[in-house]
């Protein structure tokens, strides 16, 4: 079981897919018999999950980029990302 | 439609276009080396003669593409028996979609999965009729076949394909729900999609040998919500419960026509792979027709789309968007009209008496199965 930390490096395994659909005009997540649509915010996320970044730095660029408190940025999106490695969306 | 048509058709007021499908269940032949008694194909099997060749398919995945479908299950029957399977995964993960392999295994070899892996499949599905060899080869009525799903699901873990194991459960196996959750962790799969069987086509000829009793079903659901809550992070569990013992209808398909569509190996495209059950309903064929204007315009996908054609009990049911009326294949198989109220909703007036012999069925002594098979109904 993944747990989420400062230290992880976030990506998406390969069977999970992160693009954005013409048809909707959104940003669409495709797992095996699933398809999450995110909000704003999780595709900020998501589009920073590259494999190569730390969530250290992720946190620091969206809390930069937003303009936002890193501490709550920092909370919210280690949750957000637990959330998405206990539904297999997320790996490290 | 007449280009000629003298008068132009009038839309009539909210009948707007419906919003582009999520996934297409690709159904590329009937055949199959398993003979499962609840297999999901129609009663009616397509021969192979009829399939639709691998050129019309590759129109059809564009086409679908085009109309916003973002997975494609690749099934059948069994799909692997095609040739052409790679070729066709090939352009539908190359067009950006979601691949999925829903697959019996017994027919794939290392060599074959190398092939799907490099052509860009996302997934497969692997199903298991049992833990025990003696009950799994009973139900699929094929002798050595759980040896090979054994090997097979090590050669897929093996190949890189993450794993779900589907099994399909009913009175015969349910006794061992908590096995097969050891068995999926066993063979490191990510996901376990418990589906209890679904009463319509084959499965409706045999609900007296499948379904359950009560209290089978009670205890299988509390196998399943203490595993989830267990196994939180490593083992995700899907869960389809049997309708016969629910209050209120499962959604079926999320809706008819909403988000789903199945095209059958000849290439009649269907809001569901049973909707062919409903005598009187045409499917408009991907031969004849584009496919974004039979998913707009078709009538089989008008018929029971949304929420006008719905009975009074229906239509003033706060649950109208929630289950959008049930199922209207099980309506129709069990009262005759496609557009009554689903009976596995406790408001039908067939509720009752359906159900109650049901449960006398599940209380029985189980017939033998009528197996799956061409021309065998």
């Amino acid at each position: 079981m993944t747990v989420i930390t400062e230290e992880n490096v976030p990506r998406l395994p390969r069977h999970v897919k992160f693009r954005f659909d013409q048809a909707r005009e959104a940003w669409v997540v495709l797992a095996p018999e699933k398809v999450f649509m995110p909000d704003e915010i999780a595709v900020e996320i998501l589009k920073r999950c590259d494999g190569d970044t730390t969530l250290k730095a992720i946190i620091d660029d969206l809390a930069k980029t937003f303009e936002a408190e890193r501490d709550t940025v920092a909370t919210d999106v280690v949750a957000m990302l637990q959330d998405l490695a206990d539904k297999g969306i997320i790996t490290t | 439609m007449n280009a000629l048509s003298p008068s132009p058709t009038i839309e009539k007021s909210g009948s707007a276009a419906p919003a582009p499908p999520l996934a297409l269940l690709a159904e590329l032949t009937h055949r199959c080396p398993l003979q499962c008694p609840y297999c999901s194909n129609p009663v009616e099997l397509e021969r192979s003669g009829a399939e639709l060749d691998t050129a019309t398919w590759k129109r059809v995945l564009e086409e679908a593409v085009g109309l916003g479908v973002l997975q494609v299950h690749f099934s059948g029957g069994e799909p692997t028996v095609r040739k052409d399977l790679a070729d066709l995964v090939k352009h539908a993960a190359k067009l950006g979609c979601y691949t999925n392999l829903i697959t019996s295994g017994v027919l794939l070899d290392p060599a074959r999965l190398k092939e799907l892996y490099d052509a860009g499949l996302d997934h497969v599905q692997l199903s298991f009729q049992d833990t025990d060899v003696e009950s799994a080869e009973r139900i699929g009525n094929l002798a050595g076949a759980q040896k090979r799903k054994m090997e097979i699901a090590r050669q897929i873990r093996e190949a890189g394909f993450p794993l779900t194991v589907n099994a399909v459960v009913h009175r015969h196996n349910l006794s061992r729900l908590e096995e097969m959750i050891q068995l999926a962790l066993d063979l490191d799969a990510e996901r376990l999609e418990v589906a209890h069987v679904q009463y319509y086509g084959w499965a409706l000829k045999n609900r007296a040998s499948l379904l359950p009793t009560r209290e089978q079903l009670d205890n299988a659901t509390s196998v399943v919500n203490e595993a989830r809550v267990r196994l939180k992070g490593r083992l995700m569990i899907d869960y389809v419960i049997p309708d016969y013992y629910a209050k209120r209808p499962k959604s079926c398909m999320g809706g008819w026509g909403r988000q789903f569509l199945n095209i059958s190996p000849a290439g009649k495209v269907l809001p569901c792979h049973a909707a062919e059950s409903i005598t009187g309903l045409e499917f408009d064929s991907v031969r004849d027709k584009p496919l974004g204007e039979i998913w707009r315009s078709s009538p089989a996908f008008q018929a029971y789309r949304g929420t006008d054609w719905m009975p009074e009990t229906c239509r003033t049911c706060e649950r109208k968007e929630i289950d959008w009326g049930g199922c209207r294949c099980q309506a129709f198989a069990l009262t005759g009209k496609a557009d009554a109220v689903d009976p596995a909703c406790g408001l039908s007036p067939f509720h009752d008496e359906i159900f109650a012999l049901a449960e006398r069925e599940a209380g029985a002594a189980p017939p033998p199965f009528i197996y799956r098979r061409i021309g065998g109904a």
